[in-house]
């Protein structure tokens, strides 16, 4: 780790001063982490948690009928806990509660948790070549260990997977995040957010420099309710996904009228199948289908020598999300219309 | 068996006021931080410490030129974890070998000069291990005193080719780390030419004679002290060259210095168990009785250093079989020394052999429990010596009526994916546990006052399994104390002598030479207690119970009058204990760093413990996941001191068996020899969640051959066979032989599309 400048910002405006020649923490789960292991070495590290004392919009869940507003600096405990996303957004709640562990979930912040960066192995040792934290020096990954590393969204310069949860759910919820720059504010989908590697891995998100992730915003919809993610690990908790699924259904009858899906664990990117949603669209939702739909997910999957699995088991949790979807019951209709919670 | 005393440091170490090594106030203490390489083969070509040395704070670069001369490389294999000095070598021998130590004022500043320092290499290619070009391969007999030779009997190949039913079959376990949760380090201090080493180490008497050696200095100048341990398991067992190194680094800076490795350096410069690959070959008649046997190890080694764990040393005496024949070689790779971990030799060939045992048995159709019995031994097959006592079979049938093992006979024994629930394959399987019982030379000295307070000092080690408390628990009762009136001080080479904490010897060696040390101070009461009284009834009638002196039910004294008696205000007892067929000068040799353990297949009677551990498994019939929701395991291992503790490191040894089966593998590069998973993100080991139904029964044995305490160490016992119980209800349940650990649901995901 080398020696840093650390500032405290007090206000938004003043964040937005500091962010483009330095580095913000917020829960700090994954700088602090990559900055002792030499990965990065900002100059400087401004530290945002104060802000929601100034802006108390930064810290706080906000739902109702036009949906849900979460602030960036939200914990993932505190929004994996509240009620009312449990019953209207359950996508969004699941992918808080299996990722990580409970200690992490309490520090990490949303913002931060949408923007974490690769565990790819390679990458966070720094003296191995990496495309994506030295560019141009190559990717030790193509040949070498790579049974964590992506099947979709590769390119010949990086395969190193997105390794969160949240995005999923965000994805397939049609979720925003807020961005506050110099210009001011500005909605962009989560979807626009990252960055597949291609040949410039090192490019990870269409954020400008100067730009803050204030709030993630959800819309309501009369079938987020019928989410579910479902997340496969090498082991029962405190891992990250060998493969996850995050889907929103619309039924009508037993027919699907619209499905959102997003892959995680087996992509470079949050990924949106968009393939199989078309897959299923119109159709009896069923193992046939579901199946059928998890086909299409991953045809255009390239694998490398030791994740071939990653498409078998994809598939796998993508039909386990979708059947468990179909079958879920909407929430009573006491909590249907939502409420604001402080 | 004892009584279930609760750790008597157990408070101590969960509110934080346990010391350990790292954890010592040292006056203007400085700080070291190790760089190491970033190539497993080749030579430096140049080291630049100029930018390193001018970060403010920065006392010292420690490298081979400052080191040059100053330490003797060690002597691998008494106590010495390998051969090389690094600090002395220009070679790059392995991945994160350590060519520098930075010491400054603070933690901060060494670690920020530290990747300063600019390092140039001339490669080589490496060998990373078994199926890379370059490796040298020679024979494990006779490549350590450890291992003198491959046991054998009879003429295997004439009985394998008779056998009407036989077994050919390739077993590979994974490479594993340590991962203590104390970090590995190192805090030297010097004082007038005194050393004192605050070091978690599992031997600290033995330390203190390498660290003499290394440093060319006087033992009777140095102490090592190892008050507390956080996770040791054989990896603070033998020294690294670190700990030489860090006292130099304090003597060049002349301020006592610490040096805390990173967790990812933990890999590379501490030992770790490495990967085997095991071909078992086996014969049987129809009776289920076998005929032939053999058992071929490869294990992976360093180029400088021939370590060898030879597990078929219990492996070709576990059954009756007729014909033996074993071989272990040595594939020596550019990797680091391997070293101890939990039964070193037993956890990976007995995976093989169970493993082996479990698929003969469905070969023959009988039950795998009864083909153990079928095959139980009283004797060695390969000397012909017995077992001092054996009660694997009770172990068995205790640990399978507590399972449910019927179920499994119900289902049809050998019909696999016969107990399905919805998408999950159910499976039950069983395997044996087997350690051997050792013993080692200790002393140790005890001391009663007369406020019926007693002090027991050795400098053996609490690595957590209890050892600490079982002492206390030993002299209580033998001076009639309560276990809260015993002091113990352990893990300092300035107390009497005590073992290595390798080879399960701690309990059975420290109650012995306590007992030994209790009886002397027994025997003095005695003698003060009939003076002017006249002898007991009967000599037996004579104890020492609630502080009080008994000579029969009409005379007892409190044991400060006899110590007014005997004119002193204190007692104080100094007992050597030597095993059985020990060399004369056992303790000396101890003190000198040779630990002396007997026992085993070693001696003129074989000492072995044993267990049976069954489990239950649940495989996803898609997504090849597996769940572990039961294990139970039997176990019988002489006298149980204190059933409480027992019963901790065999549920932690199961535990342990489940991550060996499930998680854990450390990757190494094949390309580079460059372990790729250096942290607990990525080395696997389980979590709460994966760990469900946990019993442990401890079967009832009584042995008064294997030691004076009657004890069978059982520290090691519990993570033998469990990864082979795993395998064995993974095939009843998938029908699918998994013969690689961890197993992973890769593995189940790859066998279904072919």
């Amino acid at each position: 780790m080398q020696p840093f400048l650390f500032d405290r910002a007090g206000s938004v405006a003043e964040a937005l001063r500091a962010v483009s020649d330095a580095t913000v923490i917020a829960g700090g789960t994954n700088l602090v982490d990559y900055m002792r292991l030499g990965v990065v070495s900002p100059k400087r590290v401004v530290d945002i948690n104060g802000l929601n004392r100034e802006t108390a919009a930064l810290g706080r869940i906000t739902l109702d009928h036009q949906g849900l507003r979460l602030g960036a600096l939200v914990r993932m405990a505190e929004a994996e806990d509240h009620p009312g996303i449990r019953a209207h957004y359950p996508v969004l709640a699941d992918s808080l509660a299996l990722a990580a562990s409970r200690q992490i979930r309490t520090m990490a912040s949303l913002g931060g948790n949408l923007l974490q960066r690769t565990r790819c192995e390679y990458f966070r040792e720094a003296s191995w070549p990496c495309n994506k934290r030295r560019p141009g020096s190559g990717c030790a990954a193509l040949d070498g260990l790579n049974r964590q590393h992506a099947v979709l969204g590769t390119s010949d310069a990086c395969i190193a997977t997105y390794p969160g949860d949240m995005a999923q759910a965000l994805l397939v919820l049609d979720a925003q995040v807020e961005l506050t720059g110099p210009g001011g504010v500005r909605l962009m989908p989560v979807a626009k957010v990252h960055r597949q590697p291609g040949a410039t891995p090192y490019l990870e998100t269409t954020l400008a420099p100067d730009e803050l992730i204030t709030a993630l915003v959800v819309p309501a919809s009369p079938w987020s309710w019928r989410s579910r993610y479902v997340k496969v690990r090498d082991r029962r908790s405190f891992a990250f996904a060998l493969a996850s699924a995050a889907v929103a259904l619309d039924l009508e009858g037993d027919r699907v009228k619209q499905a959102r899906i997003a892959l995680g664990g087996v992509a470079t990117v949050p990924w949106r199948a968009e393939a199989a949603e078309v897959a299923l669209v119109g159709k009896p939702l069923d193992q046939t289908t579901a199946r059928a739909a998890a086909v299409a997910a991953f045809a255009g999957a390239r694998t490398r020598a030791h994740n071939a699995f990653k498409v078998p088991l994809g598939q796998e949790v993508l039909v386990q999300a979708l059947l468990q979807a179909g079958a879920l019951q909407p929430p009573p209709p006491t909590t249907r219309n939502g409420v604001t919670h402080a | 068996m004892g009584a279930p005393v609760a750790r008597i440091d157990g408070r101590l170490k969960v509110t934080g006021q346990a010391r350990y090594p790292a954890d010592t106030p040292l006056h203007n203490l400085a700080h070291g931080v190790m760089v190491t390489s970033t190539i497993a083969r080749g030579r430096i070509r140049s080291l630049d410490t100029t930018a390193a040395a001018s970060v403010p704070g920065v006392l010292l670069v420690l490298t081979r030129d400052q080191a040059q001369g100053q330490l003797t490389a060690p002597k691998f294999g008494t106590g010495g974890s390998t051969s090389i000095q690094p600090l002395n070598e220009e070679r790059i021998w392995h991945d994160g070998q350590t060519v520098a130590i930075v010491v400054a004022e603070t933690p901060e500043v060494a670690r920020e000069a530290a990747d300063l320092v600019a390092i140039t290499y001339d490669h080589d290619t490496p060998s990373a291990g078994f199926d890379a070009s370059g490796v040298e391969i020679v024979d494990g007999a006779g490549a350590s005193p450890m291992y003198p030779e491959d046991p054998k009997a009879g003429d295997f190949d004439t009985a394998f080719k008779a056998a009407p039913v036989v077994l050919d079959a390739t077993y590979n376990t994974a490479a594993q780390h340590h991962n203590p949760m104390e970090l590995f380090s190192t805090t030297a201090e010097w004082n007038d030419g005194q050393l004192t080493v605050y070091e978690p180490s599992q031997f600290v008497a033995g330390w203190r004679a390498q660290l003499a050696k290394q440093l060319d200095m006087d033992a009777a100048n140095i102490r090592v002290v190892s008050e507390y341990i956080g996770g040791a398991f054989g990896s603070k067992g033998p020294m690294t060259p670190r700990t030489a190194a860090v006292a130099l680094a304090a003597k060049l800076v002349k301020r006592p210095v610490r040096c805390v490795c990173a967790r990812a350096q933990g890999y590379t410069t501490a030992t770790f168990r490495a990967e085997t690959r095991q071909r078992i070959r086996m014969g049987a008649g129809r009776d289920g009785k076998i005929r032939a046997f053999s058992h071929e190890g490869w294990e992976l080694t360093s180029r400088p250093d021939d370590y060898v764990v030879g597990g078929t040393e219990t492996t070709a005496r576990l059954y009756a079989y007729g014909a033996v024949h074993t071989k272990v070689q040595l594939v020596k790779a550019d990797r680091n020394t391997p070293g101890y971990m939990r039964s070193p030799p037993e956890t990976p060939y007995v995976f093989g052999l169970e493993c082996a045992m479990d698929e003969m048995a469905e070969k023959l159709g009988l039950d795998p429990v009864e083909f153990r019995r079928v095959n139980d031994t009283q004797a060695d097959p390969v000397s012909g010596k017995r077992y001092t006592s054996r009660s694997l079979m009770r172990c068995y049938d205790e640990a399978a009526a507590a399972f449910g093992w019927q179920r499994r006979l119900d289902a049809g024994v050998w019909k696999t994916g016969a107990m399905r629930e919805g998408d999950w394959l159910v499976g039950l399987g069983c395997a044996t546990a087997v350690y051997p019982t050792q013993v080692a030379p200790c002393a140790a000295r005890v001391r009663l006052t007369a406020d019926g307070k007693a002090l027991l000092q050795t400098s053996a080690h609490e690595i957590g399994t209890g050892v600490r408390t079982v002492a206390a628990q030993t002299a209580a009762q033998a001076l009639g104390l309560s276990v809260e009136d015993v002091t113990v001080e352990m893990g300092d080479s300035a107390l009497p002598a005590g073992p290595v904490a390798g080879g399960s010897v701690s309990t059975a060696s420290v109650c012995s030479a306590v007992l030994k040390a209790c009886g002397a101070i027994r025997d003095k009461l005695y003698r003060a207690a009939t003076v002017n009284s006249g002898p007991p009834a009967t000599p037996e009638s004579f104890t020492l119970r609630d502080g009080m002196a008994v000579l029969d039910s009409g005379r007892s004294a409190p044991l400060s009058a006899l110590l007014q008696k005997l004119g002193t205000t204190q007692l104080e007892e100094y007992a050597e204990f030597a095993p059985e067929g020990s060399a004369p000068g056992a303790v000396e040799q101890l003190r000198q760093g040779n630990p002396g353990i007997m026992g085993g297949a070693k001696g003129p009677v074989l000492m072995y413990a044993f267990g049976a551990e069954f489990v239950e498994v649940r495989v996803h019939a898609r997504t090849g996941e597996i769940r572990v929701p039961r294990m139970v395991g039997a176990f019988a291992a002489g006298r149980i001191m204190n059933p409480r503790t027992a019963r901790s490191q065999l549920m932690g040894g199961m535990i342990w068996g489940l991550g060996a089966a499930l998680h854990e593998m450390t990757e190494i590069d094949p390309r580079h020899a460059r372990t790729v998973n250096r942290d607990l993100q990525d080395y696997l080991l389980p979590v709460n969640a994966d760990v469900e139904g946990v019993e442990v029964i401890l079967v009832p044995e009584t042995d008064t051959e294997v030691n004076p305490a009657g004890v069978k160490g059982l520290g090691e016992l519990g993570n033998v066979g469990t990864s082979s119980a795993i395998a064995s209800a993974i095939y009843h349940a998938t029908g699918r032989r998994l013969r690689d650990i961890p197993m992973r649901l890769d593995t189940l995901l790859q066998l279904q599309q072919t």
